[in-house]
């Protein structure tokens, strides 16, 4: 994995997720991790709301001052710069859409000095179209880059229905994840699975990811 | 190509079941957490063919919708708790002027701005007094975004049926959370609106959309008739889910969100040994209670449990006459009841019988 690595896309495609899988594995794995939730536009399901996950497996959380206080606006509080120089990887989990790439891109020439070193994600789920067609995806690919100027270089397939996911869904958003991956020019990282579905027909087609976003009532 | 199913956000949801149900006229103003469903609005209403105004204010908003109503159009808006409550004098002019429309409340912590996360303290807003003088307004309570894609499509139907204006009274819970949903095929037709201000093209006498009437015994009259059609819709549109009730001793009633971490503990209850059921009303007004009653039939106790310090449970021990006693488990401010708060209640009841 590289050093820096940002993850972006449509909302509701499970980006916190994603970012909370990749802080938790490297953490496991004994890695230095800091996560930065760098989600400004909703108070709603984002990596902020972990911090017991991550303090009980040494996840360093950045977020901003005030998340889920009474203060909580759209600022940033914390010295991305900073953290980003220190040892160790960091995983920035970014708005939903090109809204929330926007606070990403005051970061844009920083980033852009690690180079080699970095992996801007773009998430996909193909059930978040209506269509269920490449196009709104790839459009909104190019939007999150215009807003954050910085340039994507993996997808992730990210394809679920929630809870009702079965391995059929997540074998058919496969070639539609191969086919944005073509038209973009960019590899496709892998694709996920939740965990619980797990069976010999994705054994080694996916990588398989925990669900910690979740509502109450699954608790 | 067309997916069977879909991932959405409750208020991209809300957004697109209006425009399949024929809305094509859209006016609100931002603000947490159902900002998601103008953005949504923003976005697709004028492909669909109607319009998308982002309007100056809450108020300018819901006379805006007013407007588009009283030309014929279906006509919608949205707003959280704040919100809704500077719109109520619009609402209560719909009301008195006979007009459908739908009104989309994603309810956040109050009173004052409260807060962003969910609540359900709006329900005596919502049931009661939804502005000033007598009327009522039909008001739904989803608790899936699948639910919310079919109640706007029957809020807006049921709307135009008694031409009064509908609400769907979801949280910030409901609103921001992502689940699966199926589109259903809907019938594009809407009923006939004679009624309409909408240019009599010389072919008929003018069509006056009003609610000032100056002479009290016309007023009177007005409401009266209006009345008589509150009748109507409290035998005919008043809905609830029962689940479980059919031998429950102890019944839980709770809707929307809140339902749905009710249900997860009623079926904890049940693992455990206690016969426990749930009442889950989907219309708020009217409110369910003929079905509340007969999901109560042997039970000794009823717990309602809701996102706010108890509005719902007056409705409950209304409906039963008191004859049961009626429990209340209530968190408020944007707080959540978890499952196994709701468990240890239900344990607590039952073991006082």
């Amino acid at each position: 994995m590289k050093k820096i690595n940002i993850i972006t896309g449509h909302y509701g495609s499970g980006k916190t997720n994603i970012a909370v899988n990749m802080a938790v594995e490297l953490a496991k794995q004994g890695k230095k991790t800091a996560i930065v939730d760098l989600d400004i536009v909703n108070p709603y399901f984002r990596s902020a709301d972990f911090e017991e996950l991550f303090s009980g497996c040494g996840v360093e959380l950045v977020k901003p001052l005030y998340a889920n206080t009474n203060l909580d606006i759209p600022a940033i509080s914390f010295d991305l710069e900073r953290i980003a120089n220190d040892d160790g990887y960091v995983i920035i989990d970014v708005g939903g859409d090109d809204d929330g790439a926007v606070a990403l891109g005051r970061y844009a020439g920083f980033l852009s000095l690690f180079g080699d070193d970095l992996d801007f994600f773009y998430v996909v789920n193909k059930f978040r179209y209506l269509k269920g067609e490449e196009d709104e995806a790839l459009g909104l690919l190019w939007k999150i880059e215009a807003a954050s100027r910085l340039r994507a270089t993996k997808i992730i397939n990210n394809s679920n229905l929630g809870r009702e996911t079965t391995p059929q869904d997540v074998l058919s958003s496969i070639g539609f994840a191969e086919k944005i991956a073509k038209e973009s020019g960019l590899p496709l990282e892998f694709s996920t699975a939740p965990r619980e579905i797990a069976c010999p027909l994705l054994d080694g087609k996916v990588k398989y990811v925990d669900i910690y976003v979740k509502p109450v009532w699954d608790e | 190509m067309v997916l069977e199913r879909n991932l959405m956000k409750g208020n991209e949801a809300l957004a697109e079941a209006a425009i399949r149900a024929g809305c094509r006229g859209f006016f609100g103003y931002p603000i947490t957490p159902q900002t998601e469903l103008s953005a949504y609005m923003a976005k697709k209403m004028a492909k669909a063919g109607g319009v998308f105004l982002q309007a100056e204010s809450e108020i300018a908003a819901i006379n805006m919708v007013l407007g588009a109503a009283a030309s014929g159009v279906r006509a919608m808006t949205s707003s959280s708790s704040p919100g809704v409550s500077l719109k109520a004098e619009g609402i209560s002019y719909m009301a008195g002027s006979d007009l459908p429309c739908v009104i989309i409340n994603v309810q956040r912590g109050g009173p004052g701005l409260g807060g962003i996360q969910p609540s359900q303290a709006d329900y005596w807003q919502a049931t009661r007094a939804m502005g000033h003088g007598d009327f009522h307004i039909l008001v739904y309570a989803p608790c899936s975004v699948q639910e919310m894609v079919d109640m706007v499509s029957k809020a807006f139907d049921t709307a135009d049926k008694y031409r009064m204006p509908a609400m769907i009274l979801a949280d910030g819970l409901l609103g921001q959370m992502m689940e699966p949903v199926t589109f259903p095929e809907i019938k594009a037709e809407q009923p006939e609106k004679p009624w309409a201000a909408n240019g009599h093209g010389g072919k008929r006498s003018h069509n006056i959309i009003n609610s000032l009437y100056l002479k009290p015994e016309v007023l009177q009259k007005s409401v009266w008739e209006r009345f008589e059609r509150y009748e109507r819709v409290k035998k005919e549109e008043s809905d609830a889910e029962s689940y479980l009730t059919d031998d429950a001793e102890i019944v839980v009633a709770a809707y929307g969100a809140t339902a749905r971490v009710a249900k997860s503990a009623v079926n904890s209850a049940r693992a455990a040994g206690i016969k426990a059921g749930l009442l889950r009303p989907k219309t708020l007004w009217p409110f369910p209670e003929e079905q509340l009653k007969k999901a109560c039939k042997n039970a000794d106790a009823v717990l309602c449990v809701e996102m706010s310090m108890g509005q719902m449970v007056d409705d409950v021990k209304l409906a039963l006459s008191c004859s049961k006693p009626v429990h209340f488990l209530g968190r408020t401010g944007g707080v959540v009841p978890k499952p196994s708060e709701i468990l240890e209640e239900i344990k607590k009841i039952g073991g006082a019988r």
